[in-house]
């Protein structure tokens, strides 16, 4: 079976009979214009003039910043860390099956590892012993990064009030707390819609200065790394924990 | 089980062969044989019941009876596999010296009360009693915290131990539950 193939658009000279609605035919005639081309034939930008020229600008081209941009796709690319603490976890998981479906917008992919993560969502009680260690896991995230306390219990500590728990603000920025005894997973995406929401108005929403963390931020000194600072994956007050020890 | 006939036939066997004072109460209560035990005798004891038979260790248990003193409780779960049947051995230790013998290593041949073989399953959770309630197990070859960190001051599970936890921080009082952040 022969294909036969045919040209679109003025520059194939059939500007006659081809729908000039045609999306193929608009978008087109858009780069042209873009491009400074001088269009010949019926409805070309070339005999525009005035406001049906700003008209037809405003209809095919869309201005916006580029921190509007990044902000936009971070907020539409989540990469949650695969991290679960208790019982809050089988509703997260819930939310990314088939029936909620969290990759309807982009954010099924959970990472096994924090440093491809840039969401975390602790889903459970947080227990004091744990607490550092998910301390640890969030600092060795990629900034920008943010976090979401799932359920009562590492927000307020719900029915485990208790010795054992610690909310997990104490320990670490909170952007979203998503309440529930565990939350569906409905509310989850609900968070984390909110998040994006936010992350799309702001992208970092100011919480260092909210949570007066500066410092907090990962610091690999400059120049060659030795194996030490290569491997020091936690910071305080901005100096990897290999040069406190080593001076100690 | 044994029946309520059958504890006391324990009861009266651990009596002539550890002596009078080794065993200071039994009691049958909804079908479960226990016999409440002198502490320092506690290795005796066991060992007197693993040669009848008890020879599984189910479990060990931390109880504490505030405000009846003396306060704390050890409970050991036996459990005979051949018979299934079931006894339970109590003790009770004050707060001021919670102190009982590990019945976790083995005592060697020339120790007091040796050769006996030990029960390794009581690692794990005498360490869990000691976190918990205080009881210091003597001769536990490890005796640290299980459950909570290490620094933790306290024994989290004691009656008079306040239930603690945190006030719950609202936005209106986010600085005062959490502190200067």
């Amino acid at each position: 079976m022969e294909v036969k193939r045919e040209p679109l658009g003025p520059a194939a000279g059939l500007g006659a009979h081809v729908d000039p609605d045609a999306l193929r035919v608009r978008s087109l005639n858009a780069h042209q214009l873009l491009r400074g081309a001088d269009m010949q034939g019926a409805n070309q930008p070339a005999h525009l003039k005035g406001t049906e020229l700003d008209r037809y600008v405003e209809e095919r081209i869309l201005t916006t910043t580029l921190d509007k941009t990044v902000a936009w796709a971070r907020s539409n690319s989540f990469f949650p860390l695969a991290f679960g603490l208790a019982c809050c976890a089988m509703e997260q998981f819930h939310a990314a099956g088939p029936r909620m479906d969290i990759a309807r917008f982009g954010f099924e992919a959970f990472r096994a590892s924090p440093r491809q993560a840039d969401l975390i969502i602790l889903a459970g009680r947080v227990s004091i012993k744990m607490a550092p260690i998910i301390r640890r896991l969030y600092d060795q995230m990629l900034e920008p990064k943010w976090a979401i306390s799932m359920g009562a219990c590492c927000s307020s500590m719900g029915v485990f009030n208790n010795y054992a728990l610690v909310p997990a603000d104490k320990f670490m920025p909170i952007d979203v707390h998503v309440p529930g005894c565990p939350p569906r997973p409905e509310a989850l995406m609900h968070g984390v819609l909110k998040l994006r929401k936010m992350v799309q108005d702001d992208p970092d929403m100011g919480w260092r200065e909210r949570y007066d963390a500066h410092g907090t931020e990962e610091v690999i000194e400059a120049g060659e790394p030795d194996d030490a600072t290569a491997a020091a994956v936690n910071v305080v007050g901005g100096q990897p924990y290999a040069k406190d020890t080593a001076g100690a | 089980m044994p029946d309520a006939t059958g504890l006391e036939l324990i009861a009266h066997e651990l009596r002539e062969s550890e002596g009078d004072e080794a065993v200071r109460e039994t009691s049958f209560f909804r079908g479960r044989g226990a016999i409440e035990i002198a502490p320092e005798r506690i290795r005796a004891v066991l060992a007197h019941l693993r040669e009848r038979g008890f020879a599984f260790l189910a479990s060990v248990h931390g109880v504490d009876y505030y405000p009846h003193e003396p306060r704390l409780g050890v409970h050991y779960e036996l459990l005979d596999m051949a018979r299934v049947d079931r006894i339970t051995v109590k003790l009770r230790v004050p707060t001021d010296a919670p102190e009982v013998a590990s019945v976790t290593a083995d005592i060697p041949a020339d120790a007091p009360g040796g050769p006996q073989r030990g029960w390794l399953t009581a690692d794990h959770q005498e360490r869990e009693i000691y976190d918990m309630f205080g009881v210091v197990f003597q001769g536990h070859p490890d005796l640290r915290r299980i459950l909570m960190p290490e620094d933790y001051e306290g024994h989290p599970q004691r009656r008079d131990f306040p239930v603690g936890g945190e006030p719950v921080a609202f936005t209106y009082n986010e600085r005062d539950a959490l502190g200067p952040m």
